[in-house]
């Protein structure tokens, strides 16, 4: 298993506490938000919060293109962000127009987001046919 | 861009392993290096030509010069 350079244990914990927030704040709004027992700005507020977990792992990815010190593995990551972002708004994008026909049902907007994560995948798998390496990101 | 970089590493008994040490890159940056699938940025060719005690010229060429 290849060694992780400081960066990358960086961006793992990273990711770990955004997915223990998403997690919290998901129960949170599920309960207080979902269940009706909130309302007024602060079900906005509460509501947004699993969102913001999120946010936080777009972030870790961003320290990690910031901070990673192989040159290699930084454009590694660059490409497979960069398919990830072609994969998660093609199809977001594709789907749009045919739901705009009413052709397939609508579907909740953070799924771009899922779309965008499965789309580091396709990266990685991009980066291992073309350059025989995958990305930072897994 | 061609390069010595597998031949200089031979010489040295060294592995891929030990030049990314050597270097504080990845194995995987040697190896794509080595195998011309990735071009190093002017500073990593610096370092590397450092390394070997030998101008980059010794060890990068253009693959129009073979």
């Amino acid at each position: 298993m290849r060694r992780m350079n400081r960066p990358q244990k960086r961006y793992v914990q990273r990711v770990f506490v955004s997915m223990i927030f998403y997690i919290a704040f998901l129960s949170v709004a599920l309960h207080y938000v979902g269940r009706g027992l909130v309302t007024g700005p602060l079900a906005y507020i509460l509501g947004a919060l699993p969102g913001f977990a999120v946010i936080g792992v777009f972030w870790a990815i961003g320290r990690l293109l910031v901070e990673e010190t192989d040159e290699y593995q930084r454009m590694l990551l660059v490409r497979q962000s960069l398919v990830a972002s072609a994969f998660a708004l093609s199809i977001a994008t594709v789907w749009g127009f045919l739901e705009n026909v009413r052709l397939v049902p609508h579907i909740d907007a953070f799924y771009i987001a899922i779309l965008w994560f499965a789309g580091l995948g396709v990266g990685s798998l991009v980066n291992r046919l073309t350059l025989g390496s995958t990305g930072d990101c897994r | 861009m061609n390069n010595r970089l597998k031949v200089l590493r031979a010489e040295r008994d060294w592995s891929q392993s030990d030049l990314a040490d050597r270097l504080a890159v990845s194995r995987q940056s040697v190896n794509a290096i080595e195998t011309g699938k990735y071009d190093p940025s002017l500073p990593l060719a610096f370092r590397i030509a450092e390394l070997f005690a030998l101008p980059i010229e010794a060890i990068f060429h253009a693959p129009t010069k073979g």
